[in-house]
């Protein structure tokens, strides 16, 4: 204990410093009530969630940011640099880089987040139920797991969708923006399943969760009141982590022409489009490349926010 | 202090840990011996004090007896029904009865929660003690109850002291008014001058409530201070049962003669007095115990009977308490006045 304040053990001892944050008040609190209350005070906090909000809006209404229509080409201005007339310039096709990253926002936020949704739900489900009942459960998930991992990703993106959605065939958006979703969780989740695993097994020894057995409580409860708020940390830091990759998986399945392709428009697609130009023409890679990463960074940052306010001792 | 009713009743318990080998298919190669054989009574408003070094089985009969682990057999009687084979809802309200405070106080309070919802989880879990409006109130009184300042109710865990954690923990095992609380080293993660208000705390809520307590510990003056009864473990048995003052100023088993030997004594003259019994070797493997007696292969009174035959727990001719000794003779070796 360093806390300075909590070394008094005087009966009905006087107020610490520590208790400054949660004051005495007589009003019941719960938990995300104090995450909220904590998150409200970070300025790191505010700053991701406009980034959010910024990228959220340019995903949901693109024509906010441009009046440009990202399909029209010309291609007598292809490749040329940033000017005063198309702040990003122009790409191969002489579409308007500003605009296509404007609308590319959109595939790039669905599919990352989606994707990374998908992926937590499987892998912590399957996580949780591993380590809470152990035994026959965990040794079947564990290995059901292992299989999964032990195809290489690329290799087995490459056959289910080489599969499901062949490079020469030409998918609608939603089926195939649906199939590349599947594919990165059903391909990602037993990483996210072995830190659920871990982090739950890690609290299930704890003493308070014994305590709780022996009040009475169910596996419901024990699962969402004790395990659940005491594994979330590293589920919450890798999923923000996993947003990220996810948008550079993405473009990495397109630039093997089995991912997202024409007419969805997508930072993955553009970056990967234009990789061979990087000398002559590197403003068409380099503009959606940074979306991704302040998006990426945007994804990151809160996670971090919010990973930090859900801990009481790091109050 | 023995009502003729006892409360809890322990008999044959048995409980054994397989190991086992194998990825998938698991085989079972042996098995730890960690209770074996374990029977006692426990009387309203008593406490039975259970010593033993580490490793004799003191935590895995408090788990056993709180229906956390199952028993490989015998059973635990809560108020004359078997806590080991009750299930469902039958076994949640029995747990209403026996409660339980843990050893360590900073790991067994849930850092996530705050204090009023540690203290009122009781209360959730078994909404039909107290009606939802009057469960602050209930959760602030028992605050008070184990001095600690009720308006605290917001805060967490990692706030407090270790002893104001262990109230906090004492308040949780209260909440539900349960007859029997098991105390499972309750003190020894304290500091000394934190133990004793801890063990006051405990005796004034014993007569408040006629609370029945295990109390289990290694400290042996700490047992002596709050126990009416007291049982020695060895090796998941007990060898020595009886009042507080029959163990601690005539034990009659070797082994429990060699642990008050070592009991420091604070008097440097008194220091002089005693004869200290220095045992050899170490606590056999509980997974491969020796026959027989188990505590014969550090026992200076080892004959060849002891090899044979197992001693029971029993009055023997010179003692006035069970000893599980085939030579058990009475010996004050700590040579107390009080």
């Amino acid at each position: 204990m360093s806390d300075p304040s909590v070394t008094q053990d005087l009966i009905h001892g006087g107020e610490g410093p520590a208790a400054s944050v949660v004051s005495a008040s007589n009003k019941p609190r719960s938990l995300w009530q104090d995450t909220w209350d904590i998150l409200r005070h970070r300025k790191i906090f505010w700053i991701s969630l406009i980034m959010l909000i910024l990228f959220l809006l340019m995903a949901a209404f693109p024509s906010l940011f441009t009046h440009k229509n990202p399909d029209y080409a010309t291609l007598a201005k292809s490749m040329e640099p940033p000017s005063g007339e198309a702040w990003f310039g122009y790409d191969l096709q002489g579409r308007d880089v500003f605009a296509r990253t404007i609308y590319g926002a959109r595939t790039s936020i669905i599919v990352g987040v989606l994707a990374t949704l998908l992926t937590v739900v499987l892998g912590g489900i399957a996580g949780v139920l591993a380590a809470y009942y152990a035994r026959w459960v965990d040794s079947v998930l564990s290995r059901i797991g292992e299989i999964f991992l032990g195809v290489p990703y690329v290799l087995g993106a490459i056959i289910i969708l080489g599969t499901v959605a062949p490079a020469q065939s030409s998918p609608d958006r939603v089926t195939i923006m649906a199939v590349v979703i599947i594919v990165l969780a059903v391909l990602g989740w037993p990483i996210l399943m072995r830190i659920a695993r871990s982090s739950v097994i890690q609290a299930k020894h704890q003493d308070y969760v014994q305590a709780a057995r022996a009040l009475g409580a169910g596996p419901f409860r024990i699962i969402f009141k004790h395990l659940l708020p005491n594994s979330l940390a590293p589920i919450l830091v890798y999923a923000t982590i996993t947003i990220g990759s996810y948008i550079g998986a993405e473009a990495t399945l397109s630039l093997l022409g089995i991912g997202l392709r024409e007419p969805v428009i997508s930072w993955g697609i553009a970056i990967a489009d234009h990789t061979s130009y990087i000398r002559t023409g590197a403003h068409a890679m380099l503009f959606p490349a940074a979306f991704l990463s302040l998006c990426v960074l945007t994804f990151v940052m809160l996670g971090e926010a919010v990973r930090d306010a859900l801990d009481p001792k790091l109050r | 202090m023995a009502p003729a009713e006892p409360i809890l009743q322990v008999r044959d318990l048995v409980k054994h840990f397989p190991l086992t080998q194998g990825i998938l298919f698991k085989r079972q190669i042996g098995a730890i011996k960690a209770v074996d054989g374990v029977s006692f009574d426990l009387h309203r408003g008593e406490t039975l004090g259970v010593v033993g070094e580490s490793g004799c089985g003191k935590s895995t009969l408090a788990k056993v007896m709180m229906a956390l682990e199952r028993p490989t057999s015998g059973s635990v009687m809560v108020n004359g029904k078997d806590i080991t084979k009750a299930k469902g809802a039958e076994l949640k309200r029995m747990r209403r009865n026996i409660q339980m405070v843990m050893q360590d106080p900073y790991t067994s309070l849930n850092p996530r929660m705050t204090v009023g919802d540690i203290i009122g989880e009781p209360f959730e879990i078994h909404s039909e003690v107290v009606p939802k409006g009057d469960r602050r109130k209930r959760v602030q009184e028992l605050l008070d109850v184990v001095g600690l300042n009720p308006d605290h109710i917001n805060r967490y865990p990692h706030q407090f002291s270790g002893g104001q954690r262990q109230r906090i923990g004492i308040a949780r095992g209260l909440a539900l008014q349960p007859e029997i609380i098991i105390c499972d080293e309750p003190v020894s993660a304290l500091d000394v001058s934190i133990q004793a208000q801890v063990m006051n705390l405990l005796d004034r809520l014993q007569k408040e409530f006629n609370l029945a307590y295990i109390f289990i510990a290694h400290d042996l003056s700490v047992v002596r201070h709050i126990s009416d009864r007291v049982a020695v473990m060895y090796l998941g048995k007990i060898v020595e049962l009886g009042g507080d003052n029959q163990i601690y100023e005539r034990p009659s088993h070797p082994y429990t003669q060699a642990l008050l030997s070592a009991v420091p004594v604070p008097n440097p003259e008194g220091r002089e007095a005693r004869q200290r019994i220095i045992l050899q070797g170490d606590p056999p493997s509980p997974a491969n115990p020796p026959s027989g007696c188990r505590f014969r292969t550090r026992c200076w009174k080892a004959q060849d009977i002891c090899a044979k035959e197992e001693p029971l727990l029993q009055i023997r001719p010179g003692t006035d308490h069970p000893s599980a000794c085939h030579f058990a003779e009475a010996l004050d070796v700590v040579h107390s006045q009080s």
